[in-house]
């Protein structure tokens, strides 16, 4: 119709196509990250590198054997539960790009409470409930402050929350180079043992397979927060009318959902999650705050977030994906490939996506 | 004594605000067409890398600058493509290119760690300006790129409110239907002002590694490119109140180098952490005045930001 109302001369246009078929829908994600991947191999033989080998290389140190398994899950552990926390969020529509700095400071509390507020000689079921409660708090403290800015002062929560990361990362850096450090350098003393998350290696002497697998505790919480959120989203009434306000705010207003209340117990829970995420990192894998502990776990959170469609079961999946990625970065120089392969899918799946929606047409006048 | 010390910060601050600046006013233009992009810290990654790179290898800084440019405008061409075209969610998009900035920087930049031997842009001392007292220092004994900035200040600001493409600028982001109807190629006019936008990322991050903080390193940018997109905000979208608000981040910035000096500091370096948090801190308490501000008047980000623009089909 824009055709005949407006003649021009040759020209390409996009046209929205109305109708996906189902089929579509199953078969371009996978579609698409082939094509990431496509593109990540031409921006890596850029760097002289062999993108066949390198992939090689990734695929196998994350997937080949159990301890690679074990090793991925270690970094998907994270990633699902801070991965829950932002998607949480994103479902309203709320920007959380802060889960790195909830989840340092999700840390940051739950190695309070294991070093300086509980005597070493709590057992352990106590010591990891308290550290576990004090990590979602510490979190969802650090995704309130934004929440209530957003809400009562419409302050825009993409750069508050961006913002908090840093103070959150330079507030870790204070305690962890001065009133808790252990002589000074960037680390707090090792957690007492009963403040560590179970690991699978820890029942080597009952299940001879697991000897050597670090793989902790922390996978099922993961799994079991995914599987309460996906019950909610479905289910409830409260997940619910947090879809519809994602989808339309002022219908919900209308509604008479009361928004900014909202708005802060939404950014809260996404916090607490990603700090939760933090709690499990210092308690199942490091035993200690130290400095970058995180390699950007809740940067990566955002995309696999995105990827799931804010799905728990299928974020499950991507952050597998992501963590095998991450495993995969550890082993091939240089450092950062995993990083750049994360930006090339999001933005192929994301432009991608909207092309599989449109159909391209020439025109001519 | 203490003037000597402020006057110092303050020369820093305007120095070291010099890429804030590009980035914001970069922004600025993007936004006032409609397109926010969140991936200005990606650019100025690659921007910084590509710059020392290019200097590195032709041994013209200049160069380095034009290749900083041409690549930040390559980015948010991608940027543009996909929001302006493809209609994709804008945030969606400009977080994947900061991604894509900030890994792409770093693998291709690995090299150019070692390197410390880039050349850089000059310093040019203003024969006679330059000696005022107090004002000399702090405006007129810099590297070239601060003078470019001060001249870009004037010149945005011109082109926004004074001249004719300024006013279908501001259309083009307030009322693209409007600006449509007069005959304004919406779609060309945004790809246009985002690649700008790019452009001058990339400067911001040529700017830095060649002549602010004049090495490679990933991540040197340290939170520079987010920071101009919260002045945006701060700025009203503004490039004169934007420059103000860039070259106060920058002496926030250097706030915590330039205190070592103080006495009290030395008996407390612990402070240093705190003092980090300052620009950051700031960004978030910078914000809450403006978005107040913005209630109070009713005036704030041009009404179509974020939003594709459709031209509906008639009959559709």
């Amino acid at each position: 119709m824009t055709a005949q109302s407006r003649p021009r001369t040759s020209r390409i246009r996009f046209e929205r196509v109305q109708e996906q078929p189902r089929w579509l829908m199953f078969v371009s994600p996978i579609i698409l990250i082939g094509a990431a991947l496509l593109v990540g191999a031409l921006l890596l033989s850029l760097t002289g590198a062999n993108p066949w080998f390198v992939y090689q290389r990734m695929a196998q140190a994350a997937f080949g054997d159990r301890y690679g398994w074990s090793d991925t899950t270690i970094k998907a552990t994270p990633l699902i539960l801070a991965g829950l926390g932002v998607s949480i969020a994103f479902r309203m529509r709320l920007w959380n790009i802060g889960a790195e700095g909830q989840l340092y400071i999700g840390a940051f509390c739950a190695t309070g409470v294991a070093l300086h507020l509980f005597s070493p000689e709590t057992p352990a079921w106590l010591m990891l409930t308290a550290m576990a409660i004090a990590g979602f708090l510490g979190g969802a403290f650090w995704g309130f402050i934004p929440g209530v800015l957003k809400a009562k002062l419409n302050v825009n929560e993409i750069i508050t929350t961006l913002m908090l990361n840093y103070v959150a990362i330079f507030w870790n850096n204070y305690f962890i180079y001065g009133p808790w450090s252990e002589r000074g350098f960037g680390l707090t003393p090792q957690f007492p043992r009963n403040a560590w998350l179970p690991r699978f290696t820890d029942f080597g002497a009952a299940v001879p397979s697991f000897r050597g697998l670090t793989m902790h505790a922390g996978i099922f919480l993961a799994l079991i927060v995914a599987l309460i959120l996906w019950v909610v989203w479905r289910r409830t009434k409260w997940g619910f009318e947090v879809s519809i306000i994602g989808d339309n705010p002022q219908a919900a207003r209308y509604a008479g959902v009361n928004l900014a209340r909202k708005i802060m117990i939404v950014m809260a829970l996404s916090g607490g999650l990603a700090g939760l995420a933090g709690m499990a990192e210092v308690s199942g894998v490091v035993h200690r705050l130290q400095e970058r502990f995180s390699p950007g776990y809740g940067f990566t959170a955002i995309i696999v977030a995105w990827l799931a469609k804010l799905n728990p079961l299928a974020l499950i999946v991507v952050a597998y994906l992501f963590a095998g990625l991450l495993v995969g970065g550890d082993v091939i120089q240089p450092a950062g490939i995993a990083q750049l392969l994360q930006g090339v899918i999001l933005f192929v799946v994301v432009g991608g996506e909207m092309m599989l929606r449109y159909r391209i047409r020439i025109e001519r006048s | 004594m203490e003037l000597a010390l402020l006057v110092n910060l303050l020369a820093a601050g305007v120095r070291s605000g010099t890429p804030i600046l590009f980035a914001t006013i970069g922004e600025i233009f993007s936004e006032r067409a409609g397109v926010l992009n969140l991936g200005v810290e990606g650019m100025m990654l690659m921007g910084a890398m590509t710059a020392y790179g290019v200097a590195y290898g032709t041994g013209n800084p200049w160069l380095g600058v034009l290749a900083a440019m041409g690549i930040g405008g390559l980015l948010a061409l991608l940027h543009a493509f996909v929001t302006v075209t493809l209609r994709a969610d804008q945030v969606v998009s400009g977080l994947a290119l900061t991604f894509l900035g900030t890994g792409l920087s770093a693998v291709l930049g690995a090299p150019l760690v070692e390197i410390r031997s880039a050349p850089r842009l000059p310093n040019f001392r203003i024969p006679f300006l330059a000696d005022i007292p107090v004002l000399g220092p702090i405006f007129f004994d810099h590297n070239v790129v601060v003078y470019i900035g001060f001249l870009l200040i004037p010149l945005a600001w011109f082109y926004i409110y004074r001249t004719r493409p300024g006013l279908e600028l501001r259309a083009l982001g307030e009322y693209p239907a409007a600006a449509d109807t007069l005959g304004i190629n919406v779609i060309r006019q945004r790809y246009f002002y985002v690649i700008l936008g790019g452009a001058l990322a990339g400067l911001a991050g040529a700017s830095l590694s060649l002549a602010i903080t004049p090495l490679w390193v990933e991540g040197m940018t340290a939170g520079a490119g987010w920071i101009a997109v919260g002045l945006v905000i701060f700025a009203g979208w503004d490039p004169v109140r934007g420059a103000m608000g860039a070259y106060l981040f920058g002496a926030i910035r250097r706030l915590p180098l330039d205190a070592q000096n103080l006495t009290f500091f030395l008996k407390n370096p612990t402070l240093g952490y705190f003092m980090n948090m300052l620009p950051y801190l700031f960004t978030i308490i910078v914000l809450v005045i403006s978005s107040r501000e913005a209630m109070r008047r009713r005036a704030g980000a041009p009404a179509a930001l974020g939003v594709p623009y459709v031209r509906e089909e008639r009959g559709a």
